[in-house]
Order: structure tokens, then sequence, then C-alpha cells
């Protein structure tokens, strides 16, 4: 690399996502069937906006973690159907795809306290639970690669640790509940397993429960108030010579 | 895709150096050099990016470019535009953004008896509240205390804080994770319960709870699961908050909404109101890339600030040291802080060591800089971005095989959609726009100066002074979004609003006259904006 390239490239200020670096390279997409130019290095999302989009719906996080922006595709010449998060996933050539930003489902209204860790309580709040035919379409769909049948199967099973592990990275964007032959709400299942889970099943953690215990007592009530009227000079003083727990 | 062969040549050099880095520790940076490492390459002391403020509470306090921008702007309204008496919403309490501080004082609003509505931009949980990935603070077990928790909070925000908000942050935090347990949040933990917790980047305790990498979203869904599971609570999906409403005596009654889909307005009446709108990453302060959610642009501040509220340390912004920067597609995302805690070093093109992981983030933020602009030892992309390496591989060496996978599951997995392989290279990063440190003037109730305005959360300010450290503001947003829960709902119970107004948006026009504020910008602005300068100078405005 040569140096007035380093220092040149340095005074250049960063560059903004809007003007997402344009390769040469394009690709033809069908945004809901209509044909558009893009470069090939932009995700669907950012595609969608190059093209005049201005996002409302099937946008939110834009970094995987939301669930916003389920989409489905196809490709040229493939008879199989495809699915990505809008924000992950890059355009191809020949892509068909149509955003899935919602998608009906019921969610059962509970009271997380007063609830049993078993399969009888999802299946009373869920009966479509045990509709499954183990198709497997669900698992296939899903963006963030869990295996969503084996989860609604623990559940049904009755495991229900298992399947608050299974299903835990799960982001609700609902592209299994779209596929699904027994019309089953899978995510609202997910979370309800890993809320009975950690709420139930999980033990408690004792020390968190004395140091509660502590608090509501009081007992840090002095202390706190001591080192708030410290000056600025007193507390940097004891900052300085804070021990630090190893790693 | 994977890397590009020119940059495997660093790579091979941070491979080849890993096994004798082990267990090799850069030290940590004095105070005295730690402040001069900020003064010389942190982007808030770049006078040239900053202007005074010309109009407002805070009239001639400095404020980044992009953010004077949306206070030197109209208001999104005029007082014509709307009819204030035909109400659709009449409530006790009005919280205003669906994200962690929002779900939780609709919870304890509603909990306190009080007619609760909440009203959120895009869906409930698209918040940055949903992508915080590393975790939690809370001095939770022995060998710490509140105190302790104290101290680390006021010496990583400079001992600017405000001592009443951290007092609160402190001593609720325990409470906070014990509700979460209760409320079924999956926290990390071994067998017997024993909540498993590492360091964060200027923590003296190990107190980082975490949900594997997920820890936000955890958090989130819980909470969304919880609201959902209230009927008391009502909900209103992807309608904005555009200006709150004022009553004659002074006090805040409501506000006026809008859809976004439709783009109907409508006018919300409540006793109490409280502002949860988090934060601004999408106005891109100083050009830079961030890691926040599509509707983090300071609504909340802005229209506080037209209705006379004050904003604290708004010039101090977080830049995340850990940025993603290869690839193009994931550029500004956030690669968490946790990747350190577990042992991963930041490296140069050599791959050599040159910070102390660990140092509280604005420190490191600086250090990343100054190697790639002073030392010259940073890794440029195809397109031209500089970044340094951190080393993940360095994780399973310290931990075993097998820990990347169990505890960075998002990252392995977005990664891999990218051809690398977190677990055999090291990643590219450079610090991104992440947080925004200052905010809303409150107290340790969440009282603002205006009757009847809460605010909680990223869109309040003081609690961290000039400088957060990771996991105080998923706490943040529970500890004060529980109390403005709590706040609004008390003082709602004897509050007689008067006549509803739109007059301060009337003055603040005057005022921008008076300073001469020439300009067609509008604020909110509500969402950013990223389609393509020319298309839209090719747009027609025609009613359809
Ligand atoms: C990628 C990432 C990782 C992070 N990691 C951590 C971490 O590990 N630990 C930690 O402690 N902190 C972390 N943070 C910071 C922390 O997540 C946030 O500061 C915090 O969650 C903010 O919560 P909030 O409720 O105040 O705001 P948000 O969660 O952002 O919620 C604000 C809500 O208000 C809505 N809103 C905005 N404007 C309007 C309007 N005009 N009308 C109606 N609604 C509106 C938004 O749409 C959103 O739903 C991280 C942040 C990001 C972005
Ligand atoms: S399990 Fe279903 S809702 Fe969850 S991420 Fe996978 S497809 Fe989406
Ligand atoms: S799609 Fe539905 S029916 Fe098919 S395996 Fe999944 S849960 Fe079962
Ligand atoms: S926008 Fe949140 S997952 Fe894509």
């Amino acid at each position: 690399m040569a140096d007035d390239k380093v220092l040149q490239a340095i005074d250049e200020p960063p560059v903004m996502e809007s003007e997402i670096c344009v390769t040469d390279e394009l690709v033809e997409v069908y945004i809901m069937g209509k044909p558009y130019t893009v470069p090939a290095s932009l995700t669907i999302m950012k595609a969608m906006e190059y093209v005049g989009y201005k996002l409302v719906r099937g946008v939110g996080c834009r970094e995987g973690f939301c669930g916003a922006c389920g989409t489905v595709f196809r490709r040229r010449g493939d008879y199989k159907l495809y699915s990505g998060l809008a924000c992950q996933t890059l355009v191809e050539d020949g892509m068909y795809l149509t955003q899935i930003p919602s998608f009906p489902a019921e969610k059962a209204v509970y009271d997380i306290r007063e609830l049993e860790p078993t399969a009888n309580t999802i299946l009373s709040y869920y009966p479509e639970l045990a509709r499954c035919v183990s198709c497997n379409s669900c698992t296939k769909v899903c963006p963030q690669e869990i295996d969503v049948m084996d989860y609604v199967n623990e559940a049904l099973r009755g495991d229900i640790e298992r399947a608050a592990h299974t299903s835990f990275d799960c982001i609700m964007c609902g592209l299994c509940t779209v596929r699904c032959h027994a019309e089953m709400p899978q995510y609202l299942i997910g979370i309800l397993a890993r809320r009975l889970y950690a709420a139930h099943i999980a033990a408690r953690a004792q020390d968190l429960e004395s140091r509660v215990q502590q608090i509501l007592d009081g007992e840090f009530d002095k202390e706190l108030a001591d080192i708030k009227k410290l000056s600025e000079e007193e507390l940097k003083d004891l900052y300085k010579k804070r021990d630090i727990e190893p790693t | 895709m994977g890397y590009p062969d020119y940059m495997r040549e660093s790579i091979e050099k941070v491979n080849a150096t890993r096994s004798k880095r082990l267990g090799v520790q850069y030290p940590r940076l004095t105070m005295e050099q730690g402040n001069e490492v900020l003064r010389d390459y942190h982007p808030d002391f770049k006078d040239e990016q900053k202007r005074n403020i010309l109009v407002g509470p805070n009239r001639g306090d400095p404020a980044n470019h992009e953010f004077a921008d949306v206070l030197e702007a109209h208001p999104a309204i005029r007082p014509g535009d709307v009819d204030l008496e035909q109400v659709d919403w009449d409530v006790d309490v009005l919280v205003i953004g669906g994200g962690g501080a929002g779900s939780t004082a609709a919870m304890m609003a509603a909990e306190a008896g009080a007619k609760t509505l909440l009203v959120t931009k895009l869906r409930l949980g698209d918040a940055n509240t949903m992508m915080a990935q590393g975790g939690i603070q809370a001095a939770s077990k022995p060998q710490d205390s509140p105190t302790i928790h104290y101290l680390d909070v006021m010496g990583g925000g400079h001992f600017t804080n405000k001592p009443e908000l951290v007092e609160a942050l402190v001593k609720d935090a325990p409470l906070v994770i014990k509700w979460h347990e209760e409320l079924g949040v999956m926290y990390d933990k071994d067998p017997d319960g024993t909540m498993l917790t590492i360091h964060g980047g200027g923590t003296s305790r190990k107190r980082m709870h975490s949900a594997k990498d997920y820890s936000g979203g955890e958090i989130m869904k819980t909470l969304r699961d919880e609201v959902r599971n209230r009927p008391e609570i009502e909900v209103v999906e992807f309608s904005s908050a555009v200006e709150l409403i004022m009553d004659d005596k002074g006090a805040c009654v409501g506000v006026v909404l809008m859809n976004m889909e439709t783009q109907e307005y409508k006018i919300v009446r409540s006793k109490a109101t409280v502002l949860a709108t988090g934060g601004f990453g999408r106005l891109h302060i100083q050009g830079f890339e961030t890691t926040n959610h599509y509707g983090a642009t300071a609504d909340g501040i802005v229209m506080a600030y037209h209705v006379g509220v004050k904003w604290v340390f708004m010039d101090s912004v977080q830049y995340h040291p850990t940025g993603a920067v290869f690839p193009e597609q994931i550029v500004g995302m956030l690669v968490t802080e946790k990747v350190r805690g577990l042992g991963a070093q930041v490296l140069n093109l050599d791959g050599d060591q040159f910070t102390y992981p660990l140092e509280p983030r604005d420190i490191e933020s600086s250090k990343i800089i100054r190697e790639v602009e002073k030392e010259g030892k940073g890794i440029c992309t195809p397109t031209g971005k500089w970044g340094v390496w951190l080393d993940s591989p360095l994780i399973d060496l310290i931990h075993g095989p097998g820990t990347i996978e169990r505890e960075l599951p998002a990252m392995v997995r977005q990664y891999r959609r990218f051809d690398i392989d977190i677990i055999k290279d090291p990643v590219l990063i450079y610090p991104t726009l992440h947080y925004q440190n200052g905010g809303i003037d409150i107290d340790a109730n969440t009282a603002t100066s205006v009757p009847g305005l809460f605010a909680a959360g990223e869109v309040a300010g003081g609690i961290h002074g000039t400088n957060r450290l990771m996991g105080n503001s998923l706490l943040d947003v529970n500890v004060f979004g529980r109390r403005a829960g709590r706040s609004a709902a008390a003082y709602s119970r004897d509050a007689e609003p008067g006549k509803p107004t739109l007059e301060h948006l009337t003055r603040y026009e005057e005022e921008l006259e008076k300073a001469k504020v020439e300009t067609d910008r509008h604020a909110p602005i509500l969402l950013p904006e990223y389609r393509p300068e020319h298309l839209r100078e090719h747009m027609l405005d025609i009613p359809l």
C-alpha cells in the first residue's frame, strides 16, 4: 500500500450508509414482480432503497436481530422457495423477491408466574401444537437456521428445557408460521417455552436473591450516601486505587 | 466471498502470533494517558465538527452539526394543521416508544392502576434494546456491591455523571435482574442457578449478566410478550409522536401522533407522558456509520426541546470501538464487547497488540483511531475504509474449543453469511456510532422540567455522564423505565389538565426567525433518508 494512498484515504470523511459502495457488477432483481437493476454488493434491504423505496414496513434493526424483514424469494430457473432476512441477504441476479413483514398469528394471553412448566400448559394455549405433521417446512425456511420442527416436537413432548434452548436464537420473524401446514405460530410457542424454562425450571440465582434482600434492607444506603458526598478529587483517588477482579 | 488475498497476508501474521500472545496482557493506560489519547483522537474533541446552538433552552451550547440540524429546524407541524379538540385517546399515562424503557414504563404504569397507552414508531420491539448483545450490569455477586458499581460508573463517565441518577442505577440493578428472572428471561447460568458474569470495559468486578449474545433481544422479547399479556395496556404500532401537546398552565397533556403508513394524524390526551424514544444513531453524527436501529432519529429530544426541556452531554457521543468494517454489507454493525470480555485482543496490521482490550469505550476507540491515523498500522478495505483486527479465535484458545460457538452464536452466524469463519480468522473492526451518552435532563424519578413529562432510557442523560460503560444501558432502560412508569402513574392521579395548545410551536418558529435561521429542514425527522439523491430529484409529488 503506497503511503500517499494511505494518507488520502484517511483524510476522506467516513462514508455514509446511503453512499453504499457501488461495484461495477449489476444484477437484475424482481421486487414484488417488477424488475430493477441494482449493484450486486447490496443487501435486499439496501437494494430496495437504492431503487427508491422509503421503507416503513419490513425494516427495523437492519442488523439481523428484530425479525421485521422476513423475505421469500425464488431464483431464475429454480423451482425452490428460498428465504432470508432482507437486511442480511445479498441480492442475486434473477432473484424474485417479496417481503412478508407481518403474518397473522394470535398470541395467547397468560400470567407466566402462575403457569406450570408442562406440555399441557403449552397445549392449553396452543392446541394446534399437536397438529404438527413433521413436514420440516418450518426448519427449511428459518433464516436463523433453527431446527424449528425439533423445538415444536420438544415442546409437544414436554421437554421444555430443550425447546427453550433449541428456540433460543428465534427473532420472531414469523416465516415458519407462513409455511406451517398445522397453522401454528411456532415462534409464540418458542417464547412461551423459554419463559416457562427460565421462570420455573432453571434454578434461581441464590447470590442474587441475597443481594436483593440486602438492598431492600437498606444495607448499602449509608455507603452510597457517603460515596455520593465525595468530592471529584476524592472519588478519582478511590477510582485509581480500586482493585480489579482477575479475569 | 471471505477475505481478499491482500488481507490474508496480514491475517496470517495474526494467526502466526496467536499462541505467543496467549496470556500476554497489554497494559492499561493511566488516567492521564487516557485523557491524552482522548483529547488527541476522540471525535468529541473535534471542534470543527460542532457549532453553538442558536435557539431553544440550550442556546449557546456546542452540538455536533447533525444534531444541531434537527434543532435548528422547523417543527414537524404547525398549530393550524391539527384539531386538538378531536381526541382519539384519553388516557392517564401515555408512553412514547416501544423499546426497553417504554415497555417497562408501560408495565409499571398499568400495575399502578393507570390507564396506559403505548405508542411506537414501527413494531413493538423494533428498537435498540432488541439489538443489545453483550449484557447487563448488576452487582449481584458477593465480591461486588452497588457501591463498587457506583465507582465504576462514575469513573467510566469521567466523574461527570449526576450522582443521584447513578445511585438509583446501581441500587435498582439487582432488583431488575431478579424481576427479569421471575418474568422468564433466560440468563446464562450454572446448573445451580448462579449467574455467569464476566467483565466489560471499565468494570472492576465481573458483573456482566448475559443471555448468550442475544442479551437485549432476550430481554426485549420477554418484555414484549409480557406487555402483550396485559390487556390493560393498549399498544399502537406504526405510529410516531410528532409533537407534544401542552396546556395553558405549562404542563404536557398529550401528543400528536402520525400513522406511519397512512399519514393520518391522531390526538392523544394524557395526564402524564413518558418519553422513551431512544437515541440518535441514525443522524450519523460526523458521518459515522451506526449500530442503531432504523428509527433512532432523536425525535424525543427534539419534541421535548420544542416545549423547553434542556438536554445535557449531547455533544458527547459513544463510538463503539468494534464496529464491523468488512464485508461492506455489514459495515457499522456491532461486534459485541463480549468478544473482548472473553479475551480477544485488538491487533494492528502486523498482528501486534497496541491497546489493553478492555479500556473504557471512548479510550479504546481513540486508541484504534490513533493506530490507524497516526501509526499508519491499519488495514484498508477494498472500499477504502480502515480497520484493525479483533482476534476472535483467541477465545477458544483461552476457554477451550466450542466456546465461540456457544457464547457468540449471533456473531458466528452473521459472519458465516459472508463466508468468514470467526473461529479461525479474526474480524476487521473500526469505531462506529453507538450510543447517545447525553440526553434529556431528568431527576432520579425521571421527571423533566416540564410538569407531566417524564423521560427514561437512552433519550435521557446524566446517568452515564460523558461515557457509558457497556451493560449499563440495558440496565438504565429497565431501572428508569420502571421508575418512569411509577412516577407518571403517581403524577396522573392528581393531574388536572388544562386547555390543550400548540402555542409553543409558534414561539419556536419566532425564535428561529429571530436567530435568523433560514432553512427548509423539519424535525423530528422520524426516519433517516437512504434513497439516493439523484432518484429523489426525479420524484414527482402527485397525490395518488
Ligand atoms: C447494536 C447495539 C448493541 C448494544 N449492546 C448493549 C449491551 O450489550 N449492553 C447495554 O447495556 N446496552 C447495549 N446497547 C445500548 C442499549 O441497547 C440501548 O441504549 C437501550 O436499549 C435503549 O433503550 P430505549 O428503550 O431507551 O430505546 P430503544 O430500545 O431504542 O427504543 C426506543 C423506541 O422508541 C421508538 N420511537 C422513536 N421515536 C419515536 C417517535 N417519534 N414516536 C414513537 N416511537 C418512537 C423507537 O422506534 C423504539 O421502538 C446496545 C445498543 C445497540 C444499538
Ligand atoms: S423460528 Fe420461525 S420466527 Fe423464529 S427465526 Fe425461525 S422462522 Fe423466524
Ligand atoms: S411447518 Fe408446521 S407442520 Fe411442518 S414441521 Fe413445522 S410445525 Fe410441523
Ligand atoms: S431489519 Fe431487523 S432483522 Fe432485518
